[in-house]
């Protein structure tokens, strides 16, 4: 059960996406949720679903992984549609049913919002988690911040706690497991009962768990002291990130698509 | 008569991913009745995936697993009735421990039988009578105690239940000389107290070699050898292929029957070999 999770999944890979340096990805991520609201006209929003689709295959992820990347949205999506399709304002009324009413400007909302939605997901985690290593990911986060620290923001101990957050999920999981087996053995049960026996039968499974993480927390710090870790001060890096050719050509195709979109809003009606 | 069997049994981790890992590969095995198995191998031989599968906790790819004759997946809702009657006690299992007291610990598996109060405070009672955690323990938070201490805790709280069969994974691990020795010599009285059948999973075979009546060996998902202590680790050439050994005393008789020296070297015991060396003075 807990197996089927997959949090910031990273598949390795040899692509132009996976060799971009992080901080360029993550501004360009961050430009891209950017265009992705600007985009007013029909076929701007062609124009970046054609250029996310062109991502996708750039990666070298497959689109199966990326739709089902999508599923965890599947609630939001239809939350959110409802949501535009029945309680927005507009002036062209197709349908009415007692107090509800669908609006053209409703539905285009609704339809536009899923579309946005949808980009934004596929977009971020296709650049940032399927071909981003969560160590280069923090890495990047880390350099970006870096003029932070000389007002006093903690960014390499934030950079660290990141990385080891990411670092020990897979571990958490594990042992989760490793205690509900435990536990069944001697017979606990999960999932019969109504809601509160079910929270209850967690107990068992949460208390030796929060023992065990603090105890890896303390034993951890011990070992990052042996090695006198004593913060960033001072710290030189194995890899050291430099921006290459193809960031800037990165860089350039993004500009690029940002004036296309400009233009194609300029020249085409906006849908609202 | 056998306690459990497995028939053609095979387990598969993650089938049909990338990450498939085969753990055991159609195996057959019987564990006899009211003995003390058990069961070395290879980091990865699929010593642990048979003890799970075993209590249910795996439900096997292929093949059968009988526990007394029955085959335990017949109905699969009442697979928690299994777990009842054969224990598991994990590796590290002091890391399971989660109640406010010892007592209310050993208690959980005892309440889980849906038992009544007077049936699990005198299971529990027994049970800790027979790893030797005293009454003044009882009221103490389990997490006040010793590791050795919160070991035999816990080991009491699968011992509780009263399952037929007791298995026990790597039960010594980490613990002391003294520890390890009393751990041990508790379960085997376990054991003889209740009739039941215990099956421990070991990488020491000095431990091995005194505790047990059978030894199984795994080797690359499979069973390798069966036999008594003294038939299995008579064989040291082919434990060595499969990258283990024998007990060091029994390594010592070896070489000292190299040297041309007149011993026995079906010996694997200290006890044994003291015996036999005391013998080999007076003859000199």
């Amino acid at each position: 059960m807990l197996k089927d999770i997959t949090l910031g999944q990273y598949f390795p890979g040899n692509s132009l996406l996976h060799k971009l340096d992080p901080r360029m990805k993550l501004l360009l991520a961050i430009c891209y949720i950017v265009l992705i609201f600007l985009a007013k006209s029909a076929p701007a929003y062609a124009l970046i679903l054609l250029f996310t689709v062109l991502i996708v295959a750039v990666s070298g992820v497959s689109f199966g992984v990326v739709l089902r990347s999508l599923k965890p949205l599947f609630f939001v999506l239809i939350f959110t549609t409802l949501i535009n399709v029945f309680w927005s304002n507009g002036t062209t009324v197709l349908w009415t049913w007692g107090p509800f009413a669908i609006t053209r400007e409703g539905l285009i909302r609704a339809v536009t919002m899923a579309i946005r939605i949808v980009l934004l997901m596929a977009s971020t985690s296709v650049i940032l988690m399927y071909t981003t290593s969560p160590i280069s990911l923090t890495d990047g986060i880390e350099r970006l911040l870096s003029p932070l620290a000389k007002i006093g923001v903690p960014v390499h101990t934030f950079a660290m706690m990141m990385t080891m957050a990411l670092r020990f999920i897979p571990t958490l999981l594990e042992e989760t497991q490793k205690i509900i087996n435990a536990q069944k053995a001697r017979g606990a049960d999960f999932d019969s009962g109504n809601l509160i026996d079910k929270a209850k039968a967690l107990i068992p499974i949460l208390i030796p768990l929060l023992i065990s993480q603090f105890r890896r927390a303390e034993e951890l710090a011990t070992a990052m002291e042996c090695r006198c870790y004593r913060g960033g001060g001072g710290r030189t890096r194995m890899t050291v990130l430099r921006f290459a050719l193809r960031d800037f050509f990165a860089a350039l195709a993004v500009a690029a698509l940002l004036a296309g979109i400009i233009l194609l809003n300029l020249y085409f009606p906006a849908l609202l | 008569m056998n306690a459990a069997e497995l028939r053609g049994v095979s387990y598969v981790y993650s089938e049909h991913t990338p990450f498939c890992k085969v753990a055991v590969d159609h195996i057959d095995i019987s564990f006899e009745e009211k003995l003390v198995t058990g069961i070395i191998g290879h980091t990865g031989s699929g010593k642990s995936t048979v003890s799970q599968l075993l209590n249910g906790l795996l439900k096997p790819t292929s093949g059968v697993v009988e526990v007394d004759g029955k085959d335990i997946w017949a109905e699969p809702k009442k697979i928690r009735n299994v777990r009842f009657s054969v224990g598991l006690v994990f590796q590290y299992p002091e890391y399971q421990l989660f109640e406010e007291t010892c007592y209310k610990d050993i208690a959980f598996g005892p309440k889980n039988m849906g038992l009544d109060e007077k049936e699990i405070d005198e299971r529990v009672r027994e049970a800790a009578e027979i790893v030797g955690i005293p009454e003044e323990l009882f009221e103490k938070s389990p997490f006040d105690l010793s590791g050795g201490q919160k070991r035999r805790i816990a080991i009491a709280g699968i011992m509780a239940m009263r399952p037929k069969i007791l298995i026990l994974d790597e039960p010594a691990a980490g613990l002391d000389p003294r520890g390890r020795d009393e751990i041990l010599s508790r379960v085997v009285e376990y054991r003889k107290k209740t009739d039941s059948t215990v099956i421990m999973i070991s990488h020491s075979m000095e431990d091995m070699a005194v505790y047990c009546d059978k030894i199984l060996v795994m080797s690359d998902s499979k069973p390798y050898m069966y036999g008594t202590p003294a038939e299995v680790f008579g064989r040291a050439a082919e434990l060595e292929s499969v990258g283990l050994t024998v007990p060091q005393v029994t390594k010592m008789m070896l070489l000292l029957a190299e040297q041309g020296f007149d011993v026995r070297t079906d010996v694997y015991t200290v006890a044994q070999a003291k015996a036999e060396i005391e013998r080999l003075i007076r003859q000199a």
